[in-house]
């Protein structure tokens, strides 16, 4: 049997000057499956995760495993495996000396370094200077790094990013297979398309806020509908004040909420409506609605 | 503490870094230790008949030239201590260093340490450099070469601590600026240009001069107790040098002030 560890972020939160980075973010991962932690460039996905792992100070609030912070933990790699999505790798230095460098700092039995380059497929580029590894090379030594320790808990940061349809394939199961193992897994990505087959639970954040959490059925079902009033603020206004999520279009507001609901609402406030329509949307349509228009690109 | 340590020689000994540098050291070493030996060898007699000339007696050239190692090297096991910070941050591979160690302030230690073995090393290279290319030479031209002194050896020792000294003060400057271009340029700009000016011109008045004792090139010679910019005595008038133990002294609070203020602002950082 081996240890299950959740991952707890309880009210995070990291403000770099006046850059709201994360803001009050909570949300827990529970092993056996594989979640997504979602978002667009620039939404706090990385700084998250990088507090989470005690390389970054969180301005505000906790990121444990199972209560325990990351520098208290005994043996730090062999509990969590991390694959953070800035390469970190001297590229003067081979692949089988760069994690037989941690695997020295770690406690890691030396044979394990040659382990996980077989299983990340470099096996036969291990004795080469890294400095000359394609993107998705790096990529795989980095999921080396993160195996390392043979962790219960992994924290992987854009994994896909670079790498070829083979690659993707493959590290898609080797997701599934880790968590079914009854390893805690958790995914960063910027694009839901990349982790949708992966996945079951996502946790979506935007501007530094978790805007969704939960299963990637119960997202897909989620109600939407776009709705103008002539007097398209107060109706905004309407909304809002009822806490639903606003997004302002060309076409009219989108609201993610069933439409009786929203007519309801719009007759209390007394606000007249020229159009209301309801939408069963895909996935990634439901993804962009949550995270806000003009977030999909950019820092 | 030992795993971070080993870690930490593991990384020194896995780019090229180290042995790119000792190469330069040796050739640069080497040839300026030659060098000396060639000109106070040949030249000895006849500068010593002249009046006016730079003296130096016959006993003090061999230091002279041994202590070539420190006087010219210092500046590489400096190098070698500053890059082993900078580097880190350059290639970001802090992050995986604070994963697999998250005890900061132990990845620090354990790279002083392990710096410090390393300038001794460079210490020993530098010294089998100056004397496998002096001592023949003033064999060759009849100047003793006093291999077979007990001083010789004892200069050599201070030499290797002196080295070592280097090295950690290198990861103090490292750590306190990180940034590896910024760090490479004040570490030159200092040692080649700031230094030697402030050397000179503090040598002119004897207050100025008990100051400039304590600056850390003038230290290192102290410690050392031999270097050719020091050997003809030049200004300072009745100002003594450092003892060579307050050379050191000196050298290693200088190590330790940089390392902690090092540690205090940049080290604690956040890994972003
Ligand atoms: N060191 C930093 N200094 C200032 N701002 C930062 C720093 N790191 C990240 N940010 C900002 O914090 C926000 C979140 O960034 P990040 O966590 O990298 O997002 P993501 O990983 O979701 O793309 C962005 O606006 C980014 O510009
Ligand atoms: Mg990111």
């Amino acid at each position: 049997m081996r240890t299950r560890t959740n991952i707890e972020f309880r009210n995070l939160t990291k403000n770099f000057g006046a850059v709201h980075a994360v803001s009050d973010v909570s949300f827990t991962v529970e092993p056996g499956r594989v979640t997504g932690f979602l978002g667009p460039n620039g939404a706090g996905k990385t700084t998250s995760l990088r507090m989470l792992l005690g390389l970054v100070r969180p301005t505000s609030g906790t990121a444990t495993f199972g209560g325990i912070e990351y520098r208290n933990l005994e043996r730090p790699l062999a509990t969590v495996g991390t694959a953070l999505e800035a390469s970190s790798f001297n590229p003067g230095r081979t692949a089988r000396n760069h994690l037989a460098v941690y695997a020295i700092a770690a406690g890691i039995a030396r044979k394990r370094v040659g382990e996980v380059l077989e299983l990340t497929g470099i096996a036969e580029a291990a004795d080469r200077r890294v400095g000359g590894y394609s993107l998705g090379m790096r990529q795989r030594l980095g999921l080396a790094f993160a195996l390392l320790g043979d962790p219960e808990v992994l924290v992987l940061d854009e994994p896909i990013n670079g790498l070829d349809p083979e690659g993707i394939r493959w590290i898609r199961g080797l997701l599934q297979q880790l968590a079914a193992e009854g390893r805690t897994v958790l995914v960063s990505s910027h694009l839901l398309s990349e982790v949708q087959q992966t996945v079951e639970r996502v946790v979506i954040v935007s501007h530094g806020r978790i805007v969704y959490e939960g299963t990637l059925d119960a997202l897909e079902s989620a109600a939407t509908a776009i709705v103008d009033a002539p007097d398209r603020d107060a109706l905004r206004t309407a909304l809002e004040a009822a806490q639903l999520v606003v997004t302002e279009t060309d076409a009219g507001l989108v609201v993610s909420a069933a439409s009786a609901d929203i007519g309801a609402i719009a007759q209390r406030a007394g606000v007249p409506l020229s159009l209301l329509h309801a939408q069963r949307a895909g996935l990634e349509d439901v993804f962009l609605q949550l995270v806000g228009p003009g977030t999909g690109v950019g820092a | 503490m030992i795993a971070t340590l080993r870690a930490e020689l593991g990384k020194l000994l896995t780019t090229r870094l180290w042995w790119v540098l000792a190469l330069i050291m040796i050739g640069y070493v080497g040839f300026t230790a030659g060098l000396l030996a060639g000109l106070f060898g040949a030249l000895g007699d006849q500068l010593g008949g002249q009046a006016g000339a730079p003296q130096l007696p016959p006993e003090a050239i061999a230091p002279v030239v041994y202590s070539t190692v420190t006087a010219v090297g210092y500046v590489f096991p400096l190098i070698l201590g500053t890059l082993a910070i900078t580097s880190e941050v350059r290639y970001q591979t802090l992050t995986p260093t604070f994963l697999a160690q998250p005890k900061r302030g132990r990845v620090l230690a354990a790279k002083l340490m392990v710096l410090a073995a390393a300038g001794a090393v460079f210490g020993v290279i530098g010294l089998v450099a100056a004397m496998g290319l002096g001592a023949p030479i003033l064999t060759a031209t009849g100047t003793d070469a006093a291999l077979d002194a007990s001083d010789t050896w004892a200069l050599a020792g201070r030499i290797v601590l002196a080295m070592a000294l280097w090295a950690v003060v290198g990861v103090g400057v490292g750590s306190l600026i990180p940034n590896q271009i910024a760090a490479i340029v004040v570490v030159l700009a200092f040692t080649q240009f700031v230094e030697p000016i402030l050397r000179f011109g503090t040598s002119i008045w004897e207050w100025t001069a008990s100051v400039g004792r304590f600056l850390p090139g003038a230290a290192s010679d102290a410690l050392v107790g031999s270097s050719v910019f020091t050997a003809f005595g030049i200004g300072g008038g009745s100002v003594e040098m450092l003892e060579w133990w307050q050379g050191g002294l000196v050298l290693l609070a200088l190590a330790v002030v940089v390392a902690i203020a090092g540690y205090l602002t940049s080290w604690r950082r956040d890994i972003t």
